[in-house]
């Protein structure tokens, strides 16, 4: 059984990073008071940005590494540019916020599909090679824990690690962190203490497109190296995750996981004699029965932020 | 009418950047419109398959339009469809009945298969609060999985894995007068269901008492329950209905339009029904027109895809760009206002203008 675990742990790992990067990203813009349901367009349009500026840029420069760092960067940018959109709408114009994202969610698939058929004639952009897993020095020595962690990481996994610390930090400890939250509970009691609750629910908007467009560019660079126009709906399971987290860094980091993890179980189940006997629509459909009970056991005690979805009017008490 | 007006503004700013996306890719946007026409309204058979695209898009349209006015957004259209197409697939290739009655059959075994699937997250919601966003998505997601080893493992098509046996012509919406009439056309008789879906749907909101209190929930649930309306029936009733639609509209789609189901895909349709519902304002025969529209975007994109360079993923940029407009139709309104307030102040110069706020 240990050997399965350790098997399965990497992969396990690589799922859950762009889960946790997208569905953090919509915990700011939550937290802000605007659900983002666009997260599965963003996670599109930075796959497609990411793999169109590492298919471009691998001719151009030599350092294949730099390269695809430059790639993640690109996909930071476009995500954070789309969700203007989103913002936008949902801000300065009082739309629905759930169209506004289904909206974005079509308009990023359409377009992305669009171009990339334009520019290749097939709607797929691959990328030479993306990044190569490499064990930590040292840290990979240590006793379980060093072949759980530390053997065959990315070097993205512990750049996304360290953004949920950072963003732990800032929600928490920080002036800013403190304004996001408070427009999220109580947005005319922020308004009042002087926050410019717009502003503030732009910013938590634009980090959840910085978020998701980054997870969208590294389903990518690890696990597929094709843009092929989808990320099969990893927006809309990081979005589940968010809820089954509470809005917690640490709890979306352990609901992540734990659809990292059985998602890896469902694809290996076949080739491992011990879980070949379950069947595999079981598996499969596991972890979304298990949110849709977590739902149920939460829905008495829900940690959603109390204004998220409304929209903004001063005049309310 | 202000709807109508807002609706219709929105495609024409749809059409606008979908025409200025083709001269971005270096294409003439007036001949790729001219195409995309021709190639959705040219001949007989043409507007049949229009009309069959727009089927199941009327089905989707009405099922998230009318949860919607209680209150509810039904994204799970998509897996109600899966569920409903495959338990008429599983009707047409397991029973042995005379056409009429399996027909018959068949739609009733996919609005049963789609309401039992939307039944989930209404009771959730009504019970637990659970929102039906995250609920629905859930349910699509099991829909998809079920269809992926149901399939194979009990209707495996002769030919391919990844689809259920095809059904006999017989054992499909499919009727001979009606391909016969538009010369060939897969149009079938989904399109009737549809119309009948229709009348009934506006029916049932604008005239029954039922439609009433759904209304009454979707403007405030509070009042409404003040008022001494069971909410939470309502709720369940809703979903129940909603789902029975997107239930017939994957019975149309999977044994009208196509003849099998195929595994590994969620219908797109379940997502456009957002768009139709939004479109047609959420009235059944606005979504009726708003279906057609969509009909005629997508049937026709591949004829301009084959005479012109433009990619048929313009049907669903077009799309969703008329529904972000629709969506941020505030905007809309207000250049409305805005228009309408200067040509009262040209008319009358001396007379108070009363601009409307927003709240």
């Amino acid at each position: 059984m240990w050997s399965i675990i350790e098997q399965i742990f990497p992969y396990a790992i690589i799922f859950t990073i762009p889960l946790l990067i997208t569905a953090l990203g919509g915990l700011f813009s939550e937290r802000s008071g605007i659900v983002n349901i666009a997260l599965e367009g963003l996670m599109v349009i930075g796959a497609f940005s990411g793999a169109l500026s590492i298919h471009y840029m691998s001719g151009v420069l030599d350092n294949h590494t730099l390269v695809l760092w430059l790639g993640l960067l690109a996909a930071v940018l476009a995500g954070m540019l789309f969700s203007i959109l989103h913002a936008f709408a949902s801000i300065n114009l009082n739309a629905n916020q759930i169209i506004s994202g289904t909206a974005i969610n079509l308009i990023a698939t359409a377009l992305t599909v669009f171009l990339a058929r334009n520019i290749t004639g097939s709607g797929n952009i691959r990328i030479s090679s993306g990044f190569s897993p490499s064990n930590v020095p040292f840290l990979s020595d240590i006793p379980v824990i060093g072949d759980l962690f530390f053997t065959k990481t990315y070097p993205t996994t512990w750049f996304v690690l360290a953004i949920l610390f950072v963003s732990s930090f800032i929600l928490y400890k920080t002036r800013f962190g403190l304004r996001l939250r408070s427009c999220g509970e109580y947005p005319q009691a922020a308004e009042a203490a002087g926050i410019n609750v717009r502003r503030v629910r732009y910013s938590g908007v634009l980090i959840s497109g910085a978020f998701a467009g980054l997870g969208g560019a590294l389903i990518i660079v690890t696990q597929s190296g094709e843009f092929t126009g989808t990320v099969a709906g990893l927006g809309f399971l990081a979005l589940a995750s968010l809820i089954f987290g509470q809005w917690k860094p640490l709890g979306v980091l352990a609901a992540t996981f734990f659809f990292g993890f059985a998602s890896t179980i469902a694809n290996v189940s076949q080739v491992i004699p011990e879980l070949a006997v379950i069947p595999p629509i079981l598996l499969k459909i596991f972890p979304y029965v298990v949110t849709l009970i977590a739902l149920v056991i939460f829905s008495k005690s829900s940690q959603a932020p109390k204004a998220v979805g409304e929209t903004f009017d001063s005049g309310k008490r | 009418m202000r709807n109508t007006i807002v609706s219709l503004i929105s495609i024409i700013l749809g059409l606008v950047a979908g025409g200025i996306l083709m001269l971005f890719i270096g294409s003439n946007p007036i001949e790729g419109y001219s195409y995309l026409l021709q190639g959705a309204l040219k001949n007989l058979e043409r507007i049949g398959n229009t009309l069959a695209t727009a089927t199941p898009l009327v089905f989707t349209g009405l099922s998230v339009a009318f949860a919607f006015r209680t209150g509810l957004f039904n994204i799970g259209a998509s897996g109600q469809m899966l569920v409903g197409g495959l338990a008429a697939t599983a009707v047409a290739l397991t029973f042995d009945l005379s056409r009429p009655i399996l027909l018959l059959v068949m739609v009733l075994a996919g609005l049963v298969a789609g309401a039992l699937w939307a039944f989930i997250p209404g009771l959730l919601k009504a019970k637990f609060n659970v929102h039906e966003v995250v609920s629905t998505i859930m349910m699509n997601w099991i829909a998809y999985w079920t269809i992926y080893y149901i399939v194979p493992g009990y209707f495996k098509g002769e030919f391919l894995e990844t689809e259920s046996k095809k059904l006999a012509e017989t054992d499909t919406l499919r009727a001979p007068f009606l391909t016969e009439m538009f010369d060939g056309s897969y149009i079938n008789l989904g399109l009737f269901l549809a119309v009948i879906a229709v009348i009934i749907i506006a029916f049932i909101i604008d005239k029954t008492t039922l439609g009433f209190e759904l209304k009454a929930v979707g403007f405030n649930r509070f009042a409404a329950e003040y008022a001494g309306m069971k909410v939470n029936r309502n709720i369940i009733l809703s979903m129940l209905i909603s789902g029975a639609l997107a239930g017939v509209g994957g019975v149309a789609l999977y044994t009208g339009n196509a003849s099998s189901i195929q595994i590994g895909i969620l219908p797109a349709q379940g997502y456009d029904g957002i768009a139709v519902a939004l479109l047609g304002a959420n009235h059944p025969v606005g979504v009726f027109f708003a279906a057609v529209l969509f009909g005629i975007l997508y049937s026709g994109t591949g004829f301009m895809n084959a005479m012109t360079e433009i990619p048929p993923e313009l049907a669903n940029t077009i799309i969703a760009i008329i529904i972000y407009f629709a969506a941020t139709s505030v905007m809309i309104e207000r250049l409305l206002n805005k228009f309408k307030a200067r040509k009262s102040n040209k008319e009358d110069k001396s007379g108070p203008v009363v601009e409307k706020g927003d709240s």
